[in-house]
């Protein structure tokens, strides 16, 4: 028997990370176009969310790996077959990446990595602006990669769900 | 089956879905605000003004040295804040003294802003950051106008230098820089690196243990006897004199400041970086500064740090002070570009080395 949804904790992670990726994607792009107050907080917000989509992304791999994904519809183009497999190691692969590479920038910036007032998280990078320097610049290229992903994503699985109608939105969804 | 006439519409539903995630997006990023200032916008003016870019340099404050040493607190700083700074004993200290202007190899006589940098690096990860300058005052109070400043100051390409037109329309419309330029040129200016006060600039807020917060700004006041510098002479002076005595007075004696918090009263602007504190003020001197050591930033270990100076320690945080933020902003921008383009050799490393090299080759 093949289930025709998502295990319930791959659905609320889902959706929850869904929300916080969205939110970091606009902190993001939101506090290097400002040099007002605003600059500030939300880099303040952006480090926490960081850690917290990082360890989110790993426990729901690890669901991932441990329960059966509903398969995809048997009617389906192979060439969509493989952009939604292949979308997903992406998506995936960006989820732990992203805020990774976060961490490791910081710590080669020689900044402390400041979780909130009085916590500091450990580097994991020792001290080298060059590559700090390599490491920001890929992030900012990642989080437009990322955000491309996205819409792609979305844009799919609303295609599953108006045009197809083949089950696949409400799998997440439902 | 589904026919192109039913499909249509839907498709269009999902366009306008996908288009309206894209327009939050481009409206929070800044796309449809050409008005709105960034990090990046700033830095991009302070290399048109510079004339060009000197890579692997700061975009501002480009000449510098390192110094390192330690801050001996006396325990008076606990009654006013909880940063980890305060109770009596020492942490260790790293800071880079600079003179203003984005040439990295300026003539320390055209440029006599100094500034200091300093990064205490106290218990469990915690940092204190802080950038400070010689002067009381800024010389605008918000990143608009320093953009405007900057545009002001941009070379024209037939002299060589600032239309004075543009700088005379700037400043006429604008008291507050005025008063910071006739500041700069009539106050008697600290001869050295070593003899000069060096202050918070803008106003930050400090929370101590019983959960009272208050506004404060503070300086660093010199053991070192302060002498004028010679404002006539300044052309006359070798390029690297600023350097050269700092480095000169440290291989002798260690250099010592006092931080002095000063408390704000009541009246006193704390969102304005351009207007001083004045009358009597309650001082809390917390400690000294302890500078023993001296290198160029080659081996100094101080100039691949950011001195943003929003990087604070648990009960001490920012100010409504426009200038703040902006600094922490631009200093980002400033600190990426220079990383990416990889550290360069400075003036002082470079003056200094062909002795080095000729030891080298003994």
């Amino acid at each position: 028997m093949s289930p025709n949804r998502f295990a319930l904790p791959a659905r609320i992670l889902h959706w929850l990370m869904a929300a916080l990726i969205l939110a970091m994607l606009l902190i993001g792009a939101g506090m290097i176009s400002t040099t007002t107050d605003r600059y500030p907080e939300l880099l303040a917000w952006h480090r926490p969310i960081g850690l917290a989509i990082l360890i989110l992304a790993l426990v729901r791999l690890a669901v991932r790996l441990t329960h059966r994904a509903p398969p995809l519809p048997a009617d389906l183009p192979a060439i969509q077959v493989a952009a939604a497999k292949g979308s997903h190691y992406l998506l995936y692969t960006l989820m732990i990446a992203m805020p990774l590479i976060g961490w490791a920038m910081q710590s080669a910036g020689g900044y402390p990595i400041i979780l909130w007032k009085g916590f500091t998280l450990f580097p994991i990078l020792p001290h080298d602006i060059v590559v700090y320097g390599w490491l920001r610049f890929t992030h900012g290229l990642l989080a437009y990669a990322f955000f491309l992903l996205i819409l792609g994503h979305l844009g799919a699985a609303l295609f599953h769900g108006l045009i197809r109608r083949d089950g696949v939105f409400s799998s997440m969804a439902g | 089956m589904t026919t192109p006439i039913r499909t249509l519409p839907r498709l269009a539903v999902i366009a306008a879905i996908l288009a309206a995630v894209v327009a939050v997006f481009a409206w929070v990023g800044g796309f449809l605000s050409p008005a709105r200032i960034s990090g990046s916008g700033v830095a991009d003016s302070l290399q048109t003004a510079n004339g060009k870019i000197y890579p692997g340099f700061r975009r501002a404050h480009a000449k510098g040295l390192c110094v390192s040493g330690h801050f001996d607190a006396n325990g008076a700083g606990v009654a006013l804040s909880r940063a980890a700074l305060f109770p009596a004993g020492s942490v260790p200290v790293i800071g880079r003294f600079s003179t203003g202007g984005g040439d990295p190899s300026a003539s320390d006589g055209r440029n006599v802003f100094h500034a200091l940098g300093l990064r205490f690096a106290l218990p469990h990860g915690e940092e204190w950051r802080m950038a400070i300058d010689h002067t009381p005052i800024f010389i605008v109070s918000n990143p608009a106008d320093f953009l405007a400043l900057q545009q002001a100051a941009i070379p024209d390409p037939k002299t060589g230098k600032p239309d004075p037109d543009r700088m005379k329309a700037f400043v006429a419309a604008h008291p507050e820089t005025r008063q910071f330029m006739d500041y700069m040129k009539t106050a008697p200016l600290p001869s050295s690196f070593a003899n000069g006060t060096y202050y918070s600039i803008d106003a930050f807020r400090f929370a101590n243990a019983q959960g009272q917060s208050r506004f404060v700004r503070w300086q660093f006041e010199p053991e070192t006897p302060f002498a004028a510098l010679d404002k006539a002479t300044l052309d006359q002076q070798p390029t690297n004199f600023l350097f050269d005595d700092l480095l000169a007075r440290m291989q002798k004696a260690p250099l010592k400041w006092h931080m002095v918090v000063v408390l704000a009263n009541s009246g006193d602007r704390t969102d304005n970086a351009t207007v001083r504190w004045t009358g009597p003020h309650r001082q809390v001197d917390v400690g000294t500064l302890i500078l023993d050591h001296a290198a160029t930033e080659e081996t100094g270990g101080c100039r691949d740090y950011n001195y943003d100076p929003l990087i604070l320690p648990k009960g001490v945080s920012g100010s409504d002070d426009p200038i703040l933020a902006a600094r922490s902003a631009v200093y980002s921008a400033s600190f990426r570009r220079r990383a990416i383009e990889g550290p360069r050799p400075d003036a002082i490393t470079k003056a200094e080395s062909p002795a080095k090299s000729q030891e080298g080759a003994r």
